[in-house]
């Protein structure tokens, strides 16, 4: 580039303007609104261009920042999309929940000091600019030989389908759901990612000519071996991490206690937010406890809140220093009035005659030495037992896969966690020209990581098709 | 769409639907389910797998109008279908039967459907199957031709009496176990009440006997949960451990309790919709 790059300006991160916290306890409206055009520009202006370009090796899906950014303070906004659409199939999610703050942003030099450059936010602006205008759909590749199917269309699946339907393979996705999208539909809330935002990237994909059968559960519809009979070369399984935890403890078949999958599913994926237009009703309660501090319960909580609860409190056993979820997810809870119960465990649940949730009883925690996973350990405080008045009971503690598609897939090896045994950098599994990727591998961990994951495939896949 | 291929009434509120689901048809056995949604904004629902043909590509479903989705299922007519349908899902029946001697199937109200293609396969075994179906009154009976073709013999129990015993489903099989006769195995699909009432009178003798759970679901693959039921002390999910169960081992209370769990709401869906009222 023979231009010289524009001088940095320095000024703090340009802030992202987002529904006031007593408004928006009482909508499924996205939170934050996104940053205009001019917002997009001045955040921009602030990138230092660095040689180091060490955000870039932050993304797992290697999408050029950098240049993206030059694009946007440039005013370029549609080149700053297709820089984009370059790496990442999915820019419209990513931009929302992305964990930037440690994956991107947290290389970024200006970090150093100060605030780092909102890349996930500039992101998000491009993705919103280029499909509001239309102008998001890429051409249509030239068909290649190769028939590739994708099992689940997740972050994952609908990343190894992007990219391969790019290199003009025929692509199917097989999905067992109703509607594609998988965690981004299910699990996600509508406040967090706007579902229409899924529909719009999924029917991207669709224009570039990717196949997406719904209402099939591979593994009872139909099976691996049977997809590789009927002509597809390679498979790729992005099932993901759909099973619930739950723990064990007495009372957890009372009315009133839900896994955080169906809590979220009834909300998001069935919109019982919107009973009885639709059809799929919810017991919100009216004091929520939710077990766990991840992202998962951050959701659960908020969309507790937002169903109408008058109390929604995060029951965690560590401290909040060790809470999963990210920063950005426990502010916005803090801000919606959620309250947190940490260093506390529950030990059971207690029902009323008629079998409903009234209570849960906890025992107070202090934490030990570091554990395996470097956090140090609860260790429960004899005696300190208590209970707190509550009707409904969501358990958000982790997910692990699914096991049908192993189940019915010889020679298809998990490890003892259930999860699928794959290679880490082309995510072959034990089986010959079987790839998966995403939680079903990893359990369960975030979009982005599950998006590389399908990405990795899909060279992977490419480099043995094309060798055929 | 899945396409209804032929729609009978086989009650005012029980309807039979033959369903074009190739995918489905191949694999379907025994014992499994699908879940199905009725419209876009519709809740995703359980029905249990009444019959397939896998050469025309079609499953049978049976649907017994009680509230907003399974009232605006029975209004789908011929030709229309429904929007979603997935499976088959759940443990097929086939390793869970006792494959000689004599088998008893109790069907009560629409649970006679699920039952038809167990007896089939017990008959295909050379297992005896006597076949006892009960309904509140002889115009609620249902698939009794169907059934008696793929068992020995069928026994009619009617609360009111209009047809053969007068009584419970039951009493029928209580009398088979009075009067000494070989049983190896039980096997109750119907209402919970039913389903209990028959593992209470074939507990004492212990014969060997499974009953077929039908809780709330919501994606009937594993992942909600919104199917748990205790058998043995432990929590399953109906979905995938079942739906079929030791039923001397299923805590029937606890599963009564939680098919309540919506109770309001469905009312409310269903006076909103104003679609139901075909239960007098």
């Amino acid at each position: 580039m023979t231009e010289e790059r524009k001088k940095p300006v320095k000024r703090p991160r340009v802030g992202m303007p987002e529904q006031d916290p007593g408004q928006r306890i009482r909508n499924f409206k996205e939170v934050p609104f996104g940053y205009t055009s001019e917002m997009a520009i001045r955040e921009a202006e602030r990138c230092l261009g660095c040689k180091a370009r060490e955000c870039v090796a932050g993304c797992p899906v290697e999408v050029d920042i950098p240049r993206m950014i030059e694009l946007v303070r440039d005013g370029k906004f549609l080149e700053a999309y297709r820089v984009v659409r370059e790496t990442n199939s999915l820019p419209a999610i990513c931009g929302r929940v992305c964990p930037q703050e440690e994956q991107c942003e947290i290389k970024c030099l200006l970090g150093r000091k100060g605030e780092p450059v909102a890349i996930g936010r500039i992101e998000r602006f491009v993705a919103d600019y280029a499909m509001q205008r239309g102008e998001a759909e890429l051409d249509r590749p030239r068909p290649r030989q190769g028939r590739v199917a994708i099992v689940g269309s997740g972050p994952a699946g609908l990343t190894a389908a992007g990219d391969l339907a790019k290199l003009g393979y025929q692509v199917t996705v097989f999905e067992a759901l109703h509607a594609p999208g998988g965690v981004l539909m299910y699990g996600i809330p509508e406040f967090r990612l706007p579902k229409d935002i899924v529909h719009a990237e999924v029917n991207l994909l669709r224009a570039m000519g990717v196949d997406l059968q719904l209402n099939v559960v591979v593994g009872r519809t139909l099976t691996v071996d049977e997809l590789m009979k009927d002509g597809y070369q390679a498979v790729f399984l992005g099932t993901g991490a759909g099973l619930p935890t739950f723990m064990s403890i007495p009372g957890e078949t009372l009315n009133g206690v839900y896994s955080a999958n169906e809590f979220l599913t009834r909300t998001n994926l069935m919109k019982a937010y919107l009973f009885p237009e639709h059809d799929t009703p919810i017991k919100a309660g009216r004091r929520v406890a939710v077990v766990g501090a991840g992202n998962v319960a951050m959701d659960s909580v908020r969309c507790a809140i937002r169903l109408g609860a008058e109390a929604g409190i995060i029951v965690y056993r560590r401290s909040e220093a060790e809470m999963p979820a990210r920063k950005e997810e426990i502010h916005h809870a803090v801000d919606e009035g959620v309250v947190f119960r940490t260093l506390t465990n529950p030990v059971r649940i207690l029902g009323d005659e008629r079998g409903w949730v009234k209570a849960l009883e906890c025992i107070r925690m202090e934490l030990g030495e570091p554990d395996a996973s470097g956090r140090r350990r609860p260790i429960p405080i004899a005696g300190s037992e208590f209970t707190m008045e509550v009707d409904t009971v969501v358990m958000a503690l982790g997910t692990s896969p699914n096991p049908i598609i192993h189940q019915t897939t010889p020679g298809l090896e998990v490890n003892r966690w259930g999860c699928l045994v794959a290679d880490e950098t082309t995510g072959l599994t034990t089986r010959p020209m079987v790839y998966a990727g995403g939680d079903a591998v990893t359990g369960a961990a975030t979009v982005i990581l599950a998006m590389g994951a399908g990405k990795r495939a899909a060279v992977a896949i490419h480099r043995e098709l094309e060798n055929l | 769409m899945f396409k209804i291929a032929e729609r009978r009434d086989l009650t005012p509120v029980t309807k039979l639907f033959r369903v074009q689901a190739p995918l489905v048809a191949r694999k379907a056995q025994p014992g499994q389910f699908v879940i199905v949604r009725v419209r876009e904004q519709g809740e995703r629902i359980p029905l249990t797998i009444a019959g397939y043909d896998r050469e025309k590509g079609t499953i049978t479903v049976v649907v017994q109008e009680v509230g907003k989705t399974s009232g605006l299922a029975c209004r789908l007519e011929e030709g229309q279908g429904f929007p979603d349908l997935a499976g088959p899902l759940g443990r097929p029946a086939e390793p869970l039967l006792i494959k000689t001697g004599r088998a008893i199937t109790v069907g009560g109200g629409f649970g006679v459907a699920p039952i038809l293609p167990i007896a089939g396969l017990l008959r295909q075994w050379g297992v005896k199957v006597t076949s006892i179906i009960g309904a509140r009154t002889a115009d609620l009976l249902i698939l009794e031709d169907e059934l008696a073709a793929v068992s020995d013999e069928v026994l009619v129990a009617t609360d009111d009496g209009s047809r053969g015993t007068h009584g419970f489903v039951t009493q029928v099989l209580q009398d088979l176990i009075d009067k000494g006769q070989r049983i190896d195995q039980v096997i109750a699909i119907g209402p919970m009440a039913m389903m209990r009432a028959v593992a209470g009178v074939t507990q004492a003798p212990g014969l060997a006997t499974l009953v077929s759970v039908d809780p709330v679901m919501v994606d009937g693959t594993g992942m909600c949960g919104a199917c748990r039921l205790t058998v043995a002390g432990e929590v399953k999910f109906a979905c995938v451990d079942g739906p079929l169960f030791d039923a001397h081992q299923v805590d029937f209370d606890e599963q009564v309790r939680r098919g309540k769990m919506y109770a309001v709401e469905e009312k409310r869906a269903l006076e909103a919709c104003r679609c139901g009222g075909g239960h007098q």
